[in-house]
């Protein structure tokens, strides 16, 4: 159960430390509120898993980047608001996707997954409806949406590969994911991308601690407060 | 289960229910429908069952210590801890008909009823409320009301505006 709560919790926390980089910055005032909202919603999700293997804040904030488990798709750098998207587009599908087998299981995570998966839904639909909006938008939103969609193709086979703990049917899993995703992103007059999606040095790497060159970075700023002042309290 | 509570254990379920909800303070914790228990697990000392909204509520923190303080200085509570549970996920449908009135004098749009069997489909399209029971705006009470934005100040709720009265109101969102 360690490993899988590790490997979904990381997901959220660094998911959700990256929705938080746009407060401030995102292109509308309904869109900082969306994407802090849903950093929230990914933050509650983290803090419950990353407490079935310990203490929280050592877990978040102490950890070296190798002791990590996240996917490689949740670190990598905003980029502009399409790329965003693109990210939760794929990312949010997939994780409605595993909550909702874990929510009709009898594992330990199905009390969190069957509360998890309605705010996930509620993401997805969000990310949807903005990859419509700029696919199927200006000539610059059209090329911004599919160049975001481009980029972080290598990064979603990943998703896919079994969780140690989680006895779930990954290729069940991906086939209705990619099903999903085609669909939108043909809706948004968008072309699916071409390519491989792992690598053969990427393959599963995320999971097992290996992770991209933005993620040490995002990790220093996210940890230097903490390990500035242990202990400190508000 | 059903279990018979002890005097102790009514008594504090009630205080506790009346806990007003740190971000919406018209709304009783019982009226928001998060408090799910009481139980006297030694003479004198209670743990509450605590439910959240959204499982990233930060209200949920402030909550505890308020039925903390409520259940040891008016409850007379020995000792009193707060389990936060999420199972059975709580939804809109837990909020009293008492809390949606006063959501509702309070100019918030409360959520709809909505059934809880079978799929429930999510529409994206169009932002008017194209479906059987519009969301009406707090103010005036017109059906006529749009979509800004699916997000609002807190996670709970949705921003809207009314065509009729032009003013811009927070709706609950539906959550089942």
């Amino acid at each position: 159960m360690t490993s899988a709560a590790l490997a979904l919790g990381d997901d959220a926390l660094i998911l959700s430390h990256r929705l938080g980089e746009w407060a401030g910055h995102a292109p509308a005032l309904e869109e900082e509120v969306a994407l802090a909202n849903i950093a929230l919603d990914l933050l509650g999700q983290a803090r419950v898993l990353l407490s079935m293997v310990g203490d929280e804040d050592e877990l978040a904030f102490l950890r070296e980047e190798r002791a990590f488990r996240n996917l490689q798709l949740v670190e990598q750098p905003n980029g502009d608001f399409a790329h965003t998207i693109a990210r939760q587009l794929y990312f949010s599908g997939f994780q409605e996707l595993l909550y909702e087998r874990l929510a009709a299981g009898d594992g330990p995570f199905r009390p969190l997954a069957g509360k998890a998966v309605k705010e996930v839904a509620y993401h997805r639909d969000h990310a949807e409806h903005w990859t419509l909006r700029l696919g199927d938008g200006t000539a610059e939103s059209h090329a911004r949406m599919q160049r975001g969609l481009a980029e972080l193709w290598r990064f979603t086979g990943e998703m896919f590969q079994p969780v140690e703990g989680l006895d779930l049917d990954w290729a069940g899993l991906e086939s209705v994911w990619l099903e999903r995703v085609t669909e939108v992103v043909e809706r948004a007059t968008l072309t699916l991308p071409e390519g491989p999606r792992t690598g053969a040095w990427t393959a599963g790497a995320g999971r097992q601690g290996l992770h991209t060159e933005p993620f040490g970075r995002m990790l220093a700023e996210m940890q230097h407060l903490y390990r500035s002042h242990p202990g400190a309290t508000w | 289960m059903v279990t018979t509570l002890t005097p102790l254990e009514e008594r504090l379920l009630e205080l506790a229910g009346r806990v007003p909800d740190p971000e919406l303070p018209v709304l009783s914790l019982a009226e928001l429908g998060v408090v799910r228990g009481v139980h006297e697990y030694a003479p004198g000392r209670v743990e509450v069952e605590l439910t959240p909204t959204y499982t990233g509520c930060p209200a949920i923190e402030v909550m505890s210590a308020d039925i903390e303080r409520a259940l040891r200085e008016e409850g007379g509570a020995a000792a009193v801890r707060v389990r936060v549970v999420l199972e059975p996920a709580w939804t809109t449908n837990d909020i009293t008909a008492e809390g949606r009135r006063k959501l509702r004098e309070f100019g918030i749009a409360p959520p709809r009823t909505v059934r809880t069997e079978g799929p429930v489909p999510l529409v994206l399209g169009p932002t008017r409320t194209a479906d059987a029971e519009p969301v009406r705006c707090p103010h005036c009470g017109s059906a006529d009301t749009t979509l800004l934005s699916r997000f609002s100040a807190t996670a709970c709720k949705a921003l809207r505006r009314c065509e009729s009265c032009r003013e811009p109101f927070d709706h609950f969102k539906e959550l089942t």
